[in-house]
């Protein structure tokens, strides 16, 4: 089965984040006054083969711990969803 | 000394400080080489540097990819097996995403890249690269990064500072947001220095210094002091 993951790498909270707080300061110069906070981080969408859910998840999981995300100064969380134009052009 | 010491300079895709450490290896009378990233065999040096530079583009973090080249598990047994190992700039960052030293490398806190001669005060001068120094001593050595804010948690600060594993420390200005100042620091054992400067741009006078060829130089006498190498060097 093909499938789909959006991995969302984030710094962890009270990680001075010095990029997201420049960009909260332009938003500002730009008017957006109210803009109090950006936090910045990464979004990766991965392509990838398993079985089923349990063995996609758990290869998401593993692909996290090992090398998307530093758990130093960072978190991961991510949607995963059965890419099913994938399999139709695979399957023709 | 029955020969001169032999250097591995690791290369990686983007690495751009290796000839310069062959270069100022040439100044010490060391015999070096260059190692490819794809190579797990370091070729039985005394001693291994892991260059500055841009490994693997720095994609997704710096260090990131570099840890997962072959040649890291050949420096990871060489580290484990107590071989002097320096790792400068990019080098420190693949140290740290190695975990081969703990933290990591951030974004400056002024988000530029700073490339400027700076005064680092000696906090322990002992161990393989940094033997040669004084405890206390202010040297000047450039540094060259966009990413040297190092950070660890609270605990694992506290646990360098009582080890005496914070042995190199930005004086004057912080030039990146480095919590409590660290420019470097050594693993348990200490064999492992990882330091954001270059010593290899401070070793000649003619382009501004000799503090990085003095602390460089610490490697030949801690090398004879090491019996179970100096007996495979015989």
């Amino acid at each position: 089965m093909h499938w789909q993951a959006e991995v969302h790498v984030r710094l962890r909270p009270g990680i001075a984040d010095p990029e997201g707080q420049t960009i909260a300061g332009g938003l500002r110069s730009l008017g957006f006054a109210t803009v109090s906070d950006v936090r910045a981080g990464k979004l990766l969408r991965l392509a990838f083969e398993a079985p089923d859910r349990t063995s996609a998840e758990a290869a998401v999981a593993e692909m996290c711990r090992r090398l998307l995300a530093n758990p130093v100064m960072e978190t991961a969380d991510w949607e995963l969803r059965a890419d099913e134009a994938a399999a139709v052009e695979v399957g023709a | 000394m029955s020969r001169s010491p032999r250097i591995a300079v690791v290369v990686f895709p983007g690495t751009w400080s290796d000839r310069d450490f062959i270069h100022v290896a040439g100044l010490l009378g060391w015999e070096a080489r260059l190692v490819w990233h794809l190579d797990s065999d370091l070729g039985d040096p005394d001693a291994v540097v892991l260059p500055g530079g841009f490994a693997h583009g720095d994609y997704l973090r710096t260090g990131a990819i570099a840890r997962f080249s072959p040649v890291m598990r050949a420096v990871e047994a060489f580290a484990a097996a107590g071989g002097a190992v320096l790792g400068s700039c990019n080098g420190f960052q693949v140290l740290t995403e190695a975990g081969i030293l703990p933290g990591v490398l951030l974004r400056n806190d002024h988000l530029e890249f700073r490339c400027d001669w700076q005064p680092l005060r000696v906090e322990h001068a002992a161990g393989p690269w940094l033997g040669g120094l004084t405890d206390g001593e202010t040297i000047r050595m450039p540094i060259s990064h966009g990413e040297g804010r190092y950070y660890a948690d609270p605990e694992v600060l506290d646990e360098l500072e009582a080890s005496g594993r914070v042995v190199l420390r930005y004086a004057d200005a912080n030039p990146n947001g480095s919590l409590r100042s660290i420019a470097g620091i050594v693993n348990a054992r200490g064999n492992v220095l990882g330091l954001m400067p270059h010593p290899e741009r401070a070793a000649e006078a003619e382009v501004g210094g000799t503090d990085g060829l003095r602390l460089l130089r610490s490697l030949d006498s801690w090398l004879v002091a090491q019996p179970a190498l100096a007996e495979r060097r015989l």
